[in-house]
């Protein structure tokens, strides 16, 4: 076995990875260490050929090959080292990996590991879609990388479920490339991409957009040859009276994405059931101490703006150390809050909170408690289920030693 | 004659919801908008609609198929088929560098197709 010995090790070459790593060797970590399981650096990026990345972070729209290859210049400055084609088989609690590439399997000690997995699509299964098996289903960002990367069409008469972004930009993305965009299915109210997204892929080419219905069978029997759909009711049952038949020789899955969590759960780390990524403090340490996370392992972000200057604080946070937790206050998600992160606080000052919320609000109040004790009251102009709110509240010592919770909710 | 129109800005991910009124020449009121960029993309929006256009474009002999591209401006909406027809019908030889102009003053619009990624000769993959 090759034994190699870092200060940071980072799990993930992706835009969280490389952000984290470039961070943390410019707070002074000597040798910092990338392991990517791909080919190439950049993660999703370089399939994401369209532009709106970096607009909050740089003031500039790139596209996502110029943003990940941005960052991929400043890692090569830096000497940064990285490992590709490496697959990371274990983390122990001792901070120690284990990997295999093609040279063999390698044991690499590290003071601070950082994990940045990212996460992956939800599929057929995760929804529990009824009918045949035939080909012609694949999951929108599965589609993206053929037409994007491969030069492979998926189909020429394509229907798509779920109006997540990914599902919005691929259905301009194939009505580019010629093929028929049949509509978007969405099981919700509402679109669950960001509204500029509906604007520009789908009204801009007149792509229909389904809302409150559903897909009750596929159907095909080498290839897809017709999907059913039907409108749902209050608790997204599908109304069979509704069911009408859609034929086309392709289905694409936006569903949602799932952090890729395998290795921290095999660590036991404490996991979020609401995040699906690992519950952090302040500094995005993890349950286990040394062991930090960051991007979409941590949570699913909207924009790689976020993202990126989140896994610089991990970067950071991984170097400095934090001191020993003596104290810490648990953050609950109230009323109107699917989660909050970080999920504990362990010192006082200045916190940094991201949330998301549960159902679009018009003009809420987002308020933060701990005990009877208000810390804010703060008005939004508006709250929506696909933008992450960020605000940041000062928390006292007394806070942290009591036993209260810190409690965030919307109301109105 | 005055016309008002509802339209979702589309230059940053907060998706602002403004309210343009025009007199089909100029802009006479804007509202609803967070930032400056807002007030011009409303403008554009009524006036002027464009696009920025990303696709691909064909490569020969690259470590991949394909290379991405972007147009250096946004192109009027009325011609992005136009446009990627063009996009379409080439194809370029690798290596191809980020920034370079894969094919200028397209369809007569004084804006260029630019490569938004570096594409490396076949087999000269390095492993940085």
């Amino acid at each position: 076995m090759n034994e190699k010995s870092v200060n940071v090790a980072i799990i993930g070459g992706g835009p969280a990875g490389l952000a984290a790593a470039i961070s943390a060797k410019k707070n002074g970590a000597e040798q910092v260490l990338i392991l990517e399981r791909n080919s190439w650096l950049g993660g999703i990026l370089p399939q994401c050929i369209h532009d709106g990345f970096g607009v909050e972070e740089l003031g500039k729209s790139l596209t996502g090959p110029e943003y990940s290859e941005m960052y991929i210049d400043m890692v090569k400055k830096l000497k940064i080292k990285t490992m590709m084609e490496t697959m990371v088989l274990e983390l122990n609690k001792n901070k120690t990996i284990i990997a295999v590439n093609r040279n063999g399997i390698y044991k690499i000690k590290a003071k601070a590991i950082i994990l940045a997995m990212g996460c992956r699509e939800k599929t057929r299964w995760n929804a529990m879609i009824p009918g045949n098996r035939p080909s012609g289903v694949y999951t929108a960002g599965v589609a993206q990388s053929f037409i994007n990367l491969y030069n492979i069409m998926p189909g020429k008469n394509v229907l798509i479920l779920g109006s997540g972004d990914v599902g919005l930009i691929i259905a301009r993305r194939l009505k580019f490339e010629g093929a028929n965009v049949l509509g978007v299915v969405e099981i919700l109210p509402y679109s669950s991409g960001l509204p500029r997204n509906v604007v520009q892929c789908l009204d801009d080419y007149d792509i229909p957009l389904y809302l409150n219905q559903t897909i009750t069978s596929i159907e095909g029997k080498e290839r897809v040859e017709q999907v059913t759909i039907a409108q749902v009711d209050k608790n997204k049952n599908p109304i069979i009276s509704t069911e009408r038949r859609i034929k086309c020789d392709t289905l694409l899955l936006s569903l949602g994405l799932i952090p890729e969590n395998e290795l921290s759960k095999k660590t036991n780390i404490d996991i979020d059931k609401q995040t699906g990524g690992p519950i952090v403090d302040q500094h995005l340490q993890t349950s286990q101490e040394g062991i930090f996370a960051c991007g979409n392992c941590l949570q699913v972000y909207d924009t790689v703006d976020l993202l990126s200057k989140d896994a610089k604080k991990a970067g950071k946070n991984a170097v400095l150390a934090p001191d020993k937790i003596k104290n810490f206050v648990k953050v609950k998600s109230g009323k109107g809050v699917k989660y909050i992160i970080p999920q504990i606080v362990t010192k006082p000052g200045n916190i940094f909170f991201t949330l998301r919320v549960e159902k679009p609000y018009e003009i809420p109040t987002l308020v933060v408690k701990a005990g009877d004790k208000e810390l804010m009251r703060k008005k939004l102009p508006w709250a929506n289920p696909a933008n992450m709110v960020e605000f940041q509240i000062n928390v006292d010592k007394e806070t942290i030693i009591s036993n209260d919770l810190i409690e965030v909710m919307l109301d109105g | 004659m005055d016309n008002q129109k509802r339209i979702t800005c589309i230059v940053c991910p907060l998706s602002c919801k403004i309210l343009v009124k025009t007199n089909k020449k100029r802009i006479e009121l804007v509202h609803g908008n967070k930032c400056k960029k807002g007030i011009e993309y409303a403008r554009s929006e009524a006036l002027d609609p464009r696009r920025m256009l990303t696709s691909t474009v064909l490569v020969k002999y690259g470590d991949w198929p394909l290379v991405s591209v972007k147009s250096s401006k946004p192109i009027p909406k009325d011609i992005i088929y136009k446009v990627l027809n063009e996009i379409k019908k080439i194809s370029i030889s690798a290596p191809v560098k980020m920034g370079q102009i894969i094919i200028s003053n397209v369809a007569g619009t004084n804006i260029n197709i630019i490569a938004t990624k570096n594409i490396k000769k076949e087999r000269e993959v390095d492993y940085i």
